[in-house]
């Protein structure tokens, strides 16, 4: 049957591809539902208590409850806003740093090796070991959260603007220089863009890190807020609300991140080239 | 690189050949800032070139075009750079666009042309700067032999039309005899000046301007024996590089 060569060829690409994908959704939904069919079983047939695990249908019965009966305070809309508010402020802050900042490191080497070595030595120290001392020094309010979220957000922003920058074609930024491009023209008008493939992966990568580096924090420093909802869920021994906190926290940074990946891949297809 | 020193006139068009490694695109980078020699200098006018500027426009062999930037967007950096009124720039910008023969294309994106057109851009965008000296390193070099001959035309028409001092490096001796003022032939290792060729009044007694297309040129007897010549000297350094 292969014989007919080329068009049994052709005929068979877009087969395969379909198949490819039916099986996707089949594997896909089939993952889902052994998860919550475990979960299911697990609570309904009384293996583990309620008081530790609840079931799928009470974790949503809570979310519901919490998105008009206000708990620690809030509502649980309000407790993700909380959340979002802080990481929105700390993620922008740790871009509109972060990103110049690489770029000038991959464009100057003077700057490169004055800021690296401490760059080099602050990027190890995981955000939420940042937990201790932003409280020492801001207390328990808005600004402590986004220490450590900017603690997590930064990194990848600076690497991958610095590796944007070193992999530019150097005759773009010579035919820049010679077109009498300077200084922060040469940055935002010819670096900046020219790395923004790179940049925008290295946004990604940083608002999954600062996402994650936010919960952390509030689980320890927050008044508001997703974590400071699941640490209150936890001493009233409500492991409902422990869980609906959780899921919040992973289906919104899931939507960040699949937003941030429709944007990487909107600037990978048509971006020049 | 050694003892290498010429003077480029006003409004005049100098080509540079060489076998590889003899320092002409060197030489170039020299004149653009973009690398600096160990002795000696390079003056525009009165004032040693101390770096890039767009006095000193490029056009490079791979073109260099801003790929997130449209035809019209590439033409304007430099204006933009430079500070120059949105309304004058938009003129310029379109003045070049129509003598480039890029109209219709103004909203393109680089990727979206062809290689000789991609070069006509990256022609524009320098010459739109009308730089006090223009420099092109082995600008149609990439492109395939057929739009590298209408490329070659267009550029003699441009010069007709709007003469500027111009900075050439090719290893093509035919286009460097069809297009320059005068041809600097230069040895390898150390890269040094064998002759400095005179084609414009060759090009004046016999005529070539006359001629519409470069195979006409090619055809007469003055730009063979120039062309020979030329090819003459390359060859005697390659023969005594050989031994």
């Amino acid at each position: 049957m292969a014989t007919l060569g080329a068009p049994a060829r052709a005929h068979a690409a877009p087969q395969a591809l379909s198949d490819s994908a039916a099986w996707r959704t089949i594997a896909s939904t089939l993952g889902v539902a052994t998860f919550i069919g475990v979960w299911v079983a697990v609570t309904s047939l009384g293996l583990v208590p309620p008081t530790f695990l609840p079931s799928p249908t009470a974790v949503l019965a809570r979310i519901v409850d919490l998105t008009h009966e206000p708990y620690s305070g809030s509502l649980l809309q309000a407790h993700l806003l909380a959340s979002l508010r802080k990481f929105g402020l700390s993620y922008l802050l740790a871009v509109v740093i972060g990103v110049p900042l690489g770029l000038l490191m991959g464009r100057f080497r003077f700057v490169d090796w004055l800021v690296s070595p401490v760059f080099e030595g602050l990027r190890f120290i995981p955000p939420i070991a940042w937990v201790p001392f932003s409280i020492l020094w801001f207390g328990t309010g808005f600004l402590a959260p986004t220490l450590v979220i900017f603690a997590g957000a930064f990194s990848p922003c600076v690497l991958n603007a610095y590796r944007g920058a070193k992999l530019i074609d150097r005759q773009l930024i010579e035919a820049a220089q010679t077109l009498g491009a300077r200084g922060w023209t040469m940055l935002g008008q010819v670096m900046l863009p020219a790395a923004l493939p790179h940049i925008v992966a290295g946004l990604r990568v940083s608002a999954g890190f600062g996402w994650q580096s936010l919960i952390g924090a509030e689980l320890i420093v927050g008044s508001t807020g997703l974590g400071y909802m699941i640490v209150q869920g936890e001493s009233n021994l409500a492991p409902a609300v422990v869980i609906a906190g959780m899921a919040t926290i992973g289906v919104v940074g899931a939507l960040i991140d699949y937003t941030m990946r429709a944007l990487e891949d909107w600037i990978r297809r048509d971006w020049g080239r | 690189m050694d003892e290498v020193s010429f003077v480029v006139a006003e409004r005049e068009f100098v080509a540079i050949v060489g076998p590889s490694g003899c320092g002409k695109t060197t030489l170039l980078r020299m004149a653009a800032g973009l690398d600096f020699p160990t002795g000696g200098a390079v003056r525009v006018g009165d004032r040693q070139i101390d770096g890039p500027g767009s006095d000193r426009a490029v056009v490079f062999q791979q073109f260099a075009l801003f790929p997130w930037k449209t035809v019209a967007d590439n033409i304007a950096f430099g204006l933009k750079c430079r500070g120059t009124a949105e309304s004058a720039r938009q003129e310029i910008v379109s003045h070049y666009v129509a003598l480039m023969g890029l109209q219709g294309y103004e909203r393109a994106f680089p990727h979206q042309l062809s290689g000789g057109m991609q070069q006509r851009v990256a022609i524009a965008r320098s010459y739109a700067l009308e730089p006090s000296v223009l420099l092109m390193d082995e600008p149609f070099g990439a492109l395939d032999a057929q739009t590298r001959v209408g490329m070659q035309e267009e550029l003699v028409r441009l010069s007709r039309i709007n003469p500027r001092t111009v900075l050439f490096i090719t290893h093509s001796v035919e286009e460097a005899v069809y297009l320059a003022d005068r041809v600097v032939v230069m040895t390898r290792r150390p890269g040094r000046i064998r002759e400095i060729v005179e084609v414009t009044p060759v090009r004046r007694r016999e005529g070539w301007d006359a001629c519409e297309r470069i195979e006409d040129v090619m055809d007469q007897e003055s730009f063979v024996h120039l062309r020979t010549h030329i090819w003459k000297l390359l060859r005697e350094q390659h023969g005594a590089s050989a031994h």
